[in-house]
């Protein structure tokens, strides 16, 4: 239950165009105050288009420990077919603390004996969860199709120079600047957290944590990363990925109406509202927190239901942007369309529309 | 024989307070005061007495101070003067020694070795004075997985009913016979004003009250099976399945035959002063696979519309124990603690036997989860919880609400006497006399009972908001708002929690 107080930010083209990390950065640059220097990071979608089939994993060795750097190549050639690989670029001029190495890989499953089972996309958690858990020195950050994960320890804008992401295209990203309170920062620990193509950024306390990290780990999550934004990371494989439902929903389990809302509703609703708050009351996330959850194809904002953490949105033709601060958004884009404020609970979703999410994902 | 014991009580005069208007020869059942032979002068054997204070309170004069008596052997901190008369109580009877209540020994108070957390600057407070706090609760089994259909708002998974609670505080099981119809009713009605549940414990629910007060009766089903009937398991919400008590664990119970009086020999379903008696185990229950039978007879008698508890002492294997009656088929399991109450127990037994509640709270939520079920059943902690702060805690360990029993009896008058087995209290609760029982109003007690639920739910929430935490759900099993105090590496690994000073995740 680390707390942070935070700067998070999301765009998305939803005409599926790709468009370059400049703008997401210049928007970082107007929420200074709100990180601290001890963690930023960036999701970018529509990244790898050439290798969209292969899951990219970024994996980050810590203390640059080549020996690690050993155990993941066999790890990956025994468990994946290993189609490319290399070690992420970065501009060695800026000046980071004690950065790790990072290297991507693409990769495609080789799946054997009772792992045969799973889907690709089962087995790609499996095995990452091995890495994390059982490689020393070794974490994968980022492990979707076409997407990828950068992040750090320092400001947003130095690790975006750092990782040059400027140049980088996708046509959807997150970005988040850290100000953490109680945990010194560490490479690892900075946003976004990703499994598969999910990212995280988040902003906020969880009060709910031991409740929630004790109902998911009975769904086999261990949370291990010492930080709050895992459990939400969790809580979002588990109902949206594993449990199939829509944002809709899962907005009402995470900042579910309050009983007085709820016993005035219609008969239907009522009971809808009821029974989802009975069942999942465990998944409650309660206490101040602002999320950008993003995967390919949909991204939204959401915020704890009596909207402790802050969360605007805005609108500029196919352009949706969600961000802790209404001038970041009119820094990198004067003249929106719409900017308004959401209530709490009330997810702000952008979704690509079906012909641009084929042309991103197949 | 003479009697060797000393008294426990010294009960002394004010004279120049006193007019004797006798009050307190009518108020004392015990045989303390008496008017000497002329009708003049009030007489005081203090050695019936048993420090009830009901005499001091409704001396209107304020006369009389009881006191604990202060002569004494000479001081032994092995040999107390508890053992001394304990062992002389024998000498003269040759009995198991009876009591009434919890266990008084000053075993180790796990809740009075854990503080609760509170947010500073990173996590808002939340004052529960401008903003919701929800303290709604729901006891049963929940569903694995919901299926849903958003689009129409429809949930296509079956669920089991649940009984809804609008404070996580039920009234536990004290049955009519144990205390008094006033009492009784008074409990009934309480649970109703106020949004949650009591326990009839084993001695049925009369008639008369079934068709008011069903729907917030849990009736019990024990091993003497008194009061079973198919309409009195309808008319509940739900039904509990009696299998052991924190008192007495292990043993059974005895209802004498003088209290066995005409409505309540109606309620209990046996001739009119006959000894009840219940058995220690229940005859048709000798292993989990009976359990499970009887789970369902139940469910099938009620057309499965009601949650059924099982209740067991907290015992050493309990987490086993626990999980064995969640795959039997239990809704909720209520766990009673070693310090939970009696009316009558031996008090061997009531000293000697079982664990601290915190304790089984903790191993038996831990194991659970262990093995993916907790949602399967609602946790129920009894025995003990004297304040909201053990409620609060109670919770944050693992349990889904809590039963009170000996809380909500010295709210409506008992003053832990220890005499409840005599059938004499003079509060009216503990007794069947009917002299005695007209003393409580239910009116009053009830209003009283509401009043102790109303403030500890302000309670409650005022500390669940210093958490940062505006729902009930969001505090049940959050361990990480707990820190033990003085306590050794072994018990905080038992109850999950860190010690403190310790901060968040490692």
């Amino acid at each position: 239950m680390i707390g942070s107080s935070c700067g998070i930010f999301g765009v998305m083209d939803r005409s599926g165009k790709r468009f370059k990390g400049r703008m997401v950065v210049e928007a970082m640059k107007n929420m200074y105050v709100r990180g601290n220097g001890l963690g930023a990071g960036f999701a970018v979608y529509g990244l790898y288009k050439d290798y969209k089939e292969y899951y990219c994993f970024h994996v980050m060795i810590q203390n640059r420990d080549m020996g690690a750097k050993r155990e993941v190549d066999l790890f990956l050639n025994d468990n994946f077919h290993v189609v490319d690989d290399e070690e992420i670029p970065v501009n060695d001029e800026v000046e980071v603390v004690d950065p790790p190495l990072f290297w991507r890989y693409f990769v495609s499953p080789k799946k054997s004996g009772r792992d045969q089972k799973l889907s690709d996309d089962d087995y790609v958690v499996k095995k990452v969860m091995e890495i994390n858990t059982k490689i020393r020195n070794a974490y994968v950050i980022s492990s979707g199709k076409n997407m990828g994960v950068f992040k750090g320890t320092g400001f947003p804008w130095d690790i975006a120079e750092y990782f040059m992401i400027e140049d980088y295209k996708g046509y959807m990203w997150t970005a988040h600047s850290r100000f953490p309170t109680n945990t010194p920062g560490w490479w690892g620990g900075a946003h976004p957290f990703c499994i598969l193509d999910w990212t995280v950024v988040h902003n906020g306390e969880i009060s709910s944590y031991g409740t929630n990290k004790r109902y998911l780990e009975m769904f086999g999550y261990c949370c291990t990363l010492m930080t709050d934004t895992e459990v939400m990371a969790y809580i979002f494989d588990l109902l949206m990925r594993r449990f199939g439902y829509p944002i809709e929903v899962v907005a009402k389990i995470l900042a579910p109406p309050m009983w007085d809302q709820i016993d005035n509703m219609d008969e239907k609703r009522k009971r809808f509202y009821t029974i989802l708050r009975m069942t999942y009351g465990p998944l409650l996330v309660n206490g101040p927190w602002t999320v950008i959850v993003a995967h390919h194809g949909e991204m939204f904002g959401l915020t704890d239901r009596i909207r402790l953490r802050p969360l605007t949105a805005g609108e500029k033709g196919d352009l949706l942007f969600l961000s802790s601060e209404e001038s970041a958004i009119r820094a990198v884009c004067p003249n929106p369309d719409r900017v308004w404020t959401p209530h709490g609970g009330e997810p702000v979703i952008g979704r690509l529309d079906e012909k641009a999410l084929k042309r991103v994902v197949e | 024989m003479k009697s060797h014991l000393l008294p426990d009580f010294y009960v002394e005069r004010i004279e120049s307070r006193c007019n004797k208007c006798g009050v307190c020869v009518k108020q004392c059942p015990w045989g303390v005061y008496s008017w000497d032979e002329e009708g003049k002068e009030i007489l005081i054997d203090y050695t019936k007495c048993v420090g009830c204070q009901r005499c001091v309170i409704y001396c209107p004069n304020k006369a009389l101070i009881v006191k604990p008596y202060e002569g004494s052997y000479r001081p032994n901190a092995y040999w107390t003067r508890e053992v001394i008369s304990d062992i002389k109580k024998q000498a003269e009877q040759g009995g198991v020694i009876l009591i009434g209540t919890g266990s008084d020994k000053p075993y180790k108070v796990y809740f009075d070795h854990i503080l609760l957390n509170a947010s500073q600057v990173t996590n808002p407070s939340i004052d529960p004075l401008r903003e919701p706090m929800e303290l709604r609760t729901f006891i049963g089994r929940k569903p694995d997985k919901l299926e849903i259909d958003p689009d129409d708002f429809e949930i296509k998974t079956e669920i089991t009913p649940n009984l809804v609670i609008e404070t996580p505080i039920m009234f536990a099981g004290m049955s009519y016979g144990a205390i008094s119809y006033n009492a009784f009713l008074s409990l009934a009605m309480a649970s109703k004003e106020f949004g949650t549940k009591f326990c009839t414990g084993e001695g049925g629910l009369p008639k008369d009250m079934r068709e008011e007060y069903g729907e917030v009766a849990i009736v019990q089903c024990a091993s003497g099976r008194f009061g079973v009937d198919p309409e009195y398991l309808n008319c509940a919400c739900a039904i509990e399945i009696k299998i052991g008590q924190g008192a007495k664990p292990g043993i059974g119970g005895h209802l004498p035959g003088e209290k066995v009086s005409k409505k309540i020999s109606e309620t209990r379903m046996i001739p009119e002063g006959t000894d009840a008696l219940s058995p220690a185990p229940h005859h048709d229950i000798y292993s989990i696979e009976d359990l499970a039978m009887l789970i369902y007879a139940l469910k099938e008698a009620t057309d499965y519309e009601k949650p059924v508890f099982v209740k067991i002492a907290a015992v050493h294997n309990v987490a086993a124990i626990a999980s064995g009656i969640v795959r039997a088929g239990a809704d909720a399991i209520v766990i009673d603690g070693f310090r939970g109450g009696t009316g009558a127990t031996p008090k061997v037994m009531r000293d000697h036997v079982g664990i601290p509640i915190e304790m089984a709270i903790a191993v038996v939520d831990q194991r659970l989860r262990e093995e993916g079920i907790r949602h399967k059943c609602s946790i129920i902690a009894s025995g003990g919880i004297r304040c909201s702060a053990d409620v609060v805690k109670a919770i944050a360990l693992g349990a889904d609400a809590v039963y009170i029993g000996t809380a909500a009896l010295i709210a409506m008058g008992c003053t832990m006497c220890q005499k409840c087995y005599t059938g004499k209290c003079s509060w009216g609760i503990c007794t069947q006399d009917e002299n005695l029982a007209k003393r409580l109003n239910p009116k009053v007690a009830s209003k009283r009972l509401v009043n102790l639920l109303r403030a500890w739910s302000l309670e409650i929430k005022e500390m669940m908001g210093a958490m940062g935490i505006n729902a009930i759900e969001s505090l049940r099993g959050n361990r990480e708002h707990l820190r033990g105090i003085g306590l050794e590496e072994w018990e905080l690994r038992i109850l999950g929690i860190k010690g403190a000073g310790e901060g968040y995740e490692i």
